[in-house]
């Protein structure tokens, strides 16, 4: 009895943190379907609620350009990100070659490398070569990652070598060995590379910034960062963007909650 | 086959090719995109270039020694470890409150992880704008109506040198929350529990569980959520950027972080050279925080 | 633009222009890193506090004298066009002005029992209005602002190269090269501009997030804005506002104007600089600058073109215009951190209680020290 009242307490304060926790989410949907001077009118339902702001950010402007270029270089990364980092955690897992141990470590050792300080050479480098204001400069710093192949070789060691050998002895080439045998066997921790993947590209900040000065090159959050000044102070037009931006993750969260959360518990870092 | 099993250590020889093969893009790209540009760093922090000449000059320690007298970069640096030592313990003590809380309930964890959860993956920038109208003065800031409604005097907040800074660490422990309390969840999960058995058997109370079984087995966890945690907060940026007025950290760089003056060194004075030299500052730091953690990780493991 | 070049190249076949755009926000790194390369444009636009940066960089060539002459060019555009002229010789042609005016709302001069067709014609009637024109709630929050006070708007031009000068002042010496407000005129111009706060309390800043959202939201009766603002408020139904001139003090009336301007990249040689000559005397001829103002709302450059009555005396235009007779654009060499240190000057006396003498001193001493870094190489 004593417990069940502990739990009906815990649910209530669960339940009023939770509430102000989501506030912001609330105030920024209410407002993006409020216009005029109803937006500085601070009730969370909207009396004349209307998706104009929602139309309007959708056909003028660079917003919808700014979307697609946003899910082309979210789904580039994950995709390149998914098959590298696989490959070379496996690699890592299940071959012995020289030099392994030395190149596994100048591979980890890449994860204590701020981005802050790669941002300046990079920007350089993708100026002599031509890559500003393209996809490929946008999404090259992040084609592999130290910590995907961290997380992808501590899933194929649980991978039992008979497996592989069943391969061999099938007659089966290295390569489909690891696409057709062993990939399959770890889906659960390919999708959580691949959520990090794509949440933390799609939120990506400042790289992008740098690199695409282009308007149309722009991508989501880039562009929400400028959007004041392109929708000259229009407040009802940034929460319908930044409404707009939030609902692709949400979406991904959703659907994968079960292995974002076990893949985050598993690795603990934000893609 | 045959072949294969009258020469086994030509197989080894085969695999090892085989390794080879899958490693040559990957490591054709750490070189080039990760430690060339890391080298890199380090040798403009040695020069005065600033992306319109044409010509990098060589100027030895001069721009260390400017860091040093850098009135600007000790404030953020200021900034950034206050952000550190108030955001980080906060959110991390919200977020096992959350998953202590969450873990013993049979209904609704899922729902509250979810609600937790969002902010994390919301965009920083999306996050932040919103934040930032949360804190307008009245008559359109949201916090300042509710004051008003509760007879309580309006506040500047972000027009504020000492509030600003404040209101920025609401926004990032509001978004870092949710990360805290999964990875805190993940470490309560592996706790057997058989040990609470048998704690309860000796008749130990839900206070003396938290102080003798639950926290000390946690250790690891915490180490883990520290470390990433001061990283992560070491490199705040976004939310500062677009919460402030010009995206300049103010008011008078009250909430300036470090990665901020580095971008505005970089981009916005376009003294390459200079801000090189911050980033190498910044990873001396990133570095030292690490050590400390493969330290304690490994005093632990034996 | 893209009508006009459209008709450019129709008027000279065998140039074609392809125009690209960038925002404000990162116009210089993209630039800044193709002129050297050759691969980047052969005419630039660029705001004019930016031409010290390009000018600096090498990446500029002054432009001919047979078509653009100091004297031809200061014969017949506004003085303000000195602010391109390095050395004795143009690098750059102004193609759209802006200057700035008074907005000011008529629904809410009706409201306070004003007459909606009378604004202020000097500061006295202005605060005196604006004292009428600002309301607060019970805890003393502003609910309506009289006065717009947003610094990173356009009112920091409006104390530098205004207020200063009415004050008997002059921001900078001829030559921009010295800071000269750090004096009594000085002094008094920031006293006067932050009383507005903490005396007469007619507004703030970032009230309703900026100027032009308290405007728009009719929270805002007066502010001074630019030119290049019509646009925005003219899309709002709700507001029914009025422009005129900036008011005037101590009988002393002075505006500020800024400029895009077109400039030939140094990498330029050849057919291609004929052609880019070409261009730019295509947009700066008379003809095409009238049609500045109407397409785009761009004020001409040109003296003769905004004496013209049917400009000068627009009832929207018409204050920008005159504006520029007495307009000066200040000389930037860092327009963004020039910017910045007078908005940290202006925290300084607000939030921190700094005195006024010791806030504008610090000002002058940090952008002195922007200048002297700029001209050291000179």
């Amino acid at each position: 009895m004593k417990i069940r009242k502990l739990h009906i307490l815990t649910h209530i304060l669960l339940i009023t943190f939770g509430l102000a926790m989501l506030f912001p989410f609330f105030w920024m949907i209410a407002t993006s379907f409020k216009q005029g001077r109803a937006v500085f009118n601070l009730s969370l339902i909207p009396t004349a609620p209307t998706t104009a702001n929602y139309v309007r950010l959708m056909t003028s402007g660079h917003f919808s350009r700014w979307f697609i270029n946003s899910l082309i270089c979210g789904i580039l990364v994950t995709f390149s990100v998914l098959f590298f980092d696989s490959l070379v955690g496996y690699t890592f897992a299940k071959y012995k070659f020289r030099g392994k141990k030395l190149i596994f470590l100048l591979i980890l050792s890449t994860m204590m490398i701020p981005t802050e300080m790669l941002v300046i050479p990079w920007y350089i480098m993708a100026n002599n070569l031509k890559w500003a204001n393209t996809y490929w400069g946008i999404i090259f710093p992040g084609l592999m990652s130290g910590f995907g192949t961290f997380l992808m070789r501590q899933f194929f060691d649980g991978l039992p070598n008979d497996l592989i050998d069943a391969g061999r002895i099938d007659g089966l080439n290295e390569f489909s060995i690891w696409v057709r045998v062993c990939m399959p066997l770890v889906k659960a921790a390919l999708s959580a590379l691949a959520i990090f993947s794509f949440v933390g590209n799609w939120n990506a900040f400042l790289w992008p910034l740098i690199i695409s000065d282009e308007i149309t090159k722009y991508t989501l959050p880039v562009g929400l960062s400028f959007f004041n000044g392109e929708f000259q102070t229009e407040w009802e037009m940034v929460m319908a963007g930044a409404s707009v931006a939030t609902i692709p993750v949400l979406v991904l969260y959703l659907i994968f909650q079960k292995q974002i959360i076990k893949g985050i518990a598993l690795t603990g870092v934000k893609g | 086959m045959a072949h294969n099993m009258k020469k086994p250590r030509t197989l080894a020889q085969k695999n090892e090719l085989w390794a080879y093969a899958f490693l040559c893009v990957p490591i054709i790209f750490y070189v080039v995109v990760r430690f060339y540009p890391t080298l890199y760093a380090f040798y403009l922090s040695f020069t005065d270039w600033d992306i319109v000449s044409r010509d990098m000059d060589f100027i030895g320690l001069e721009n260390y020694f400017r860091l040093m007298g850098d009135s600007v970069f000790v404030k953020t640096l200021g900034n950034t470890i206050r952000y550190v030592v108030f955001g980080l313990p906060i959110s991390m003590f919200l977020g096992f409150l959350l998953a202590y809380h969450i873990n013993y309930l049979n209904r609704g964890a899922d729902l509250y992880k979810t609600i937790y959860f969002m902010p994390y993956i919301t965009s920083m920038v999306a996050a932040a704008w919103v934040w930032r109208w949360l804190f307008q003065p009245p008559p359109v800031g949201v916090f300042n109506n509710i004051l008003t409604a509760l007879n309580l005097p309006s506040q500047p907040f972000l027009r504020s040198t000492t509030q600003a800074p404040f209101a920025v660490l609401v926004t990032t422990v509001w978004a870092d929350l949710g990360f805290q309390m999964i990875i805190f969840l993940a470490g309560l999960k592996g706790i057997s529990e058989q040990y609470y058995e048998a704690a309860r058997i000796d008749g130990a109370s839900n206070m003396q569980q938290l102080q003798k079984i639950t926290l000390p087995l946690l250790k690891p966890t915490i180490v883990f959520l520290v470390i990433t945690g001061t990283i992560r907060y070491l490199r705040i940026f976004t939310q500062v950027m677009n919460m402030s007025t010009q995206g300049d950290g103010g008011p008078l760089n009250s909430t300036k972080p470090l990665v901020l003056y580095i971008y505005d060194t970089a981009f916005r004075s376009f003294e390459m050279g200079y801000s090189a030299t911050m980033t190498v500052a910044l990873f001396c730091i990133i570095l030292i925080v690490t050590l400390i953690q493969m330290r304690i990780t490994r005093s632990e493991d034996t | 633009m893209d009508e006009l070049i459209k008709e450019f190249e129709a008027e000279n076949p065998g140039i074609k222009v392809s125009q690209q755009t960038f925002p404000y926000e990162n116009y210089n790194t993209k630039v800044a890193s193709s002129v050297p390369t050759g691969t980047g444009p052969n005419v630039i636009n660029l705001f004019y506090g930016w031409l010290p940066m390009y000018m600096d960089a090498g990446y500029l060539q002054p432009l001919p004298d047979s078509v653009f002459s100091p004297e031809k060019v200061e014969a017949e555009f506004f003085p303000l066009v000195s602010a391109a002229k390095f050395e004795g010789k143009y690098y750059a042609i102004p193609t759209a002005v802006r200057s700035l005016a008074l907005f000011w709302n008529k629904d809410l001069f009706r409201e306070a029992g004003l007459d909606p067709e009378k604004p202020p014609k000097t500061m006295e009637e202005a605060i005196e209005m604006a004292l009428k024109l600002t309301k607060k709630d019970k805890n003393g929050n502003y609910i309506q602002e009289g006065w717009g006070l947003q610094l990173n708007g356009q009112i920091y031009h409006w104390i530098r190269e205004t207020l200063v000068r009415q004050f008997g002042g002059t921001p900078y010496s001829a030559d921009g090269r010295t800071v000269t407000y750090n004096n009594q005129a000085g002094y008094d111009a920031f006293t006067y501009a932050t009383n507005l706060q903490l005396k007469s309390q007619v507004g703030m800043p970032m009230f309703m997030t900026d100027d032009v959202t308290a405007f728009k939201a009719g929270a805002l009766a007066m502010n001074i804005d630019g030119s290049f603002r019509l646009g925005t408020l003219d899309a709002v139904k709700e507001l029914d506002y009025g422009v005129t001139d900036i008011p005037t003090l101590n009988g002393i009336s002075s505006n500020f104007a800024s400029f895009w301007a077109n400039g030939i990249t140094s990498t330029t040689t050849g057919k291609k600089l004929e052609a880019s000559v070409k261009f730019l005397e295509f947009l700066t001829r008379e003809d095409v600058m009238a049609r500045w103002l109407k397409d785009i709302g761009e004020l001409p450059a040109k003296k003769e073109l905004a004496s013209r009555r049917e400009f000068a005396e627009d009832p929207q235009y018409g204050p920008f215009i005159r504006g520029l007779a007495d307009a000066h654009a200040t000389m930037f060499v860092d327009e963004a951190g020039q910017r910045q240190v007078w908005l940290d000057a202006w925290d300084q006396v607000v939030l921190n209680g700094m005195s006024i003498k010791n806030a504008v001193d610090g000002a002058a001493k940090a952008e002195q020290a922007m200048l002297d870094k700029y001209y050291k190489n000179k």
